[in-house]
């Protein structure tokens, strides 16, 4: 049997989900996937419902949108609300801790990663918060290899922001979330 | 000459926006004149840093008038030239896009759909314009526009609309939608010199013989750059052979507008392309192109999964429309289902193409593409038509 990652990052807009959804899709190409990756999000620059989704597949990808998804991340309340029905049963949530403060009890796996506070400690500004939970969900998921993910990030990100992104990618997979 | 690259050749993760660029520059593109539009900016973006790499020019205009009117005079000048733009902006160039079909100038304009009318919905995905590009601007003539449903496409179809509007002097369209602009997938650049590019016919007289406007058989002229010795006359109005304006002659106005329409009739079999999956044996037929074939595909797949005997037609030229194709098929199968994220444009071809065959529009409007499970449930009920 093929196998087929569904994923769904979403937040609001001005947190990075667009381009952290780009990095995770770069990435599995890297790894030799078929990939689609796609968005949503509103015509203001910040603050409106943003999300970005990843198809990662073995075998050439049709429909180019996620349905039911394995994986959500959750980058603000709203987001959580709005498409914690579509996870899948056993699916996995990725929550920020600070902006998710209420997660519903579900079936699937959830994991509350503190990617604004590290972003914020870190380098005093919680843009990085996306590249974070990038590093978390390639620790604690596996869906694309971690010299891929580095790679992806490079490839991706201004040189000036280069090293600062990294950083908090191994911040990312160093942490040890609690699971609820 | 620049260190840069012309043809990115390898395997990229790319967005549709940005091959679509890229297939322009492989095609030989060296113009670009535009003003930057949700979701065709990256188009914009990535030829303004791109062009002056491959000794080429971009120029940021004051609104999509202007942009069509530097396109068309860039073109004039023996340039490849395109501009991109959505739905506003297409609005705004289709005056010019009529000088372009009247004066038979090769360019380029891509329109990345979305959701319409006026300023509409700028970021969610829309197949709006399609009767726009067909009919926008003023007159009888006849245009091309293809409809890419991948990243792969927007690079390839991007380079076969310069190549057609290379021979057949005239504006040609790609039309996508929102989706596949902005959307990232893996993308094959061939090399250099497996790319197929074609240059407008060149006059084959001295400048002192040469009739600008004189086509051959294939019905199109040869045609001359300015500055370079061959004086003429280009005007938006009706002109003969010399180029100069027969503004109250029939004769004049049937000879000129009808070889506009003819040049692309005539050659209609070169011209259109489709893609037909699984439709030997089916019982009804999807009709679908841009990222809605793609939702219609993976709804053909379930189809036959669960025993129905479903196909796909995927449209890659929408202008000039593949009514024939259709026809043909239309006599085989028991139904059509025609999704579309609008509110009924191609519909209206297909149901006047498919004559007695009975046809199901699914219109679709807002941020989503048709899920695929909706396309199958419409093929369910084609079934027992």
């Amino acid at each position: 049997m093929s196998k087929r990652v569904e994923v769904r990052i979403s937040g609001l807009g001005g947190q990075g989900v667009v381009l952290a959804g780009q990095i995770l899709g770069r990435a599995a190409a890297h790894d030799g996937k078929y990939v689609v990756q796609t968005q949503s999000y509103g015509a203001e620059a910040r603050g409106s419902a943003a999300k970005s989704e990843v198809i990662i597949s073995d075998e050439k990808i049709g429909f180019p949108k996620v349905r039911k998804y394995d994986i959500l991340v959750a980058m603000s309340q709203s987001a959580l609300n709005n498409y914690m029905r579509d996870l899948k049963k056993n699916g996995i949530l990725l929550a920020d801790e600070d902006t998710v403060k209420e997660v519903p009890s579900v079936k699937a796996r959830v994991l509350r990663v503190p990617a604004t506070r590290i972003s914020e400690s870190e380098f005093k500004s919680k843009i990085f918060a996306n590249v974070v939970m990038l590093g978390a969900l390639t620790k604690k998921v596996e869906v694309v290899s971690e010299e891929a993910m580095k790679r992806a990030i490079i490839e991706s990100v201004s040189l000036e922001t280069k090293k600062e992104n990294i950083k908090a990618f191994t911040e990312g997979m160093r942490l040890h979330e609690q699971e609820t | 000459m620049t260190q840069e690259r012309t043809v990115l050749t390898g395997k990229h993760f790319m967005q549709g926006d940005i091959a679509c660029a890229e297939g322009a520059i492989a095609a030989g593109c060296r113009f670009f004149a535009g003003y930057p539009i949700t979701p065709a900016t990256e188009i914009a973006e990535r030829m303004a840093r791109r062009l002056p790499e491959v000794d080429g020019v971009y120029v940021q205009m004051e609104d999509e008038l202007g942009s069509m009117a530097a396109v068309i005079g860039a073109s004039y000048a023996g340039v490849k030239s395109m501009t991109a733009t959505s739905g506003p902006g297409f609005s705004l160039m289709q005056e010019n896009i009529g000088l372009a079909v009247m004066t038979e100038t090769p360019c380029v304009v891509v329109n990345i759909m979305r959701g319409g009318p006026s300023t509409g919905q700028p970021t969610k995905p829309g197949q709006q314009d399609v009767m726009q590009a067909r009919w926008g601007s003023h007159g009888d003539y006849e245009i091309i526009a293809l409809a890419p449903s991948s990243v792969q496409e927007m690079f390839d179809l991007t380079i076969e609309a310069f190549n057609l509007s290379e021979i057949y002097r005239v504006p040609v369209f790609v039309l996508a939608d929102e989706i596949v602009g902005h959307m990232w997938e893996r993308v094959t650049i061939p090399s250099e010199n497996a790319i197929k590019r074609v240059n407008r016919k060149r006059p084959r007289t001295l400048p002192e013989k040469y009739v600008p406007f004189l086509p051959d058989r294939d019905l199109v002229p040869p045609m001359a750059s300015f500055g370079e010795g061959y004086r003429f006359y280009a005007t938006g109005l009706t002109h003969d052979e010399t180029g100069h304006p027969r503004t109250d002659t029939a004769k004049a106005q049937q000879e000129l507008v009808q070889r506009l329409c003819d040049k692309i009739r005539k050659n209609r079999e070169k011209i259109v392309r489709v893609s037909a999956n699984m439709l030997e044996d089916a019982e009804v037929m999807v009709v679908a192109y841009g990222t809605t074939s793609r939702s219609a595909m993976s709804a053909v797949r379930e189809a036959r999964e669960k025993g129905f005997k479903a196909g796909l037609l995927r449209l890659i030229t929408l202008w000039p429309f593949p009514d024939k194709e259709i026809a043909e098929l239309a006599k085989r199968v028991r139904a059509i289902v025609v999704p579309e994220m609008n509110c009924g444009q191609i519909v209206r071809e297909v149901e006047r193409a498919a004559k007695e065959t009975s046809v199901i529009f699914m219109p679709k409007l807002g941020e989503e593409p048709h899920r695929p499970v909706e396309i199958l449930d419409a093929i369910q009920r084609g079934s027992y038509k």
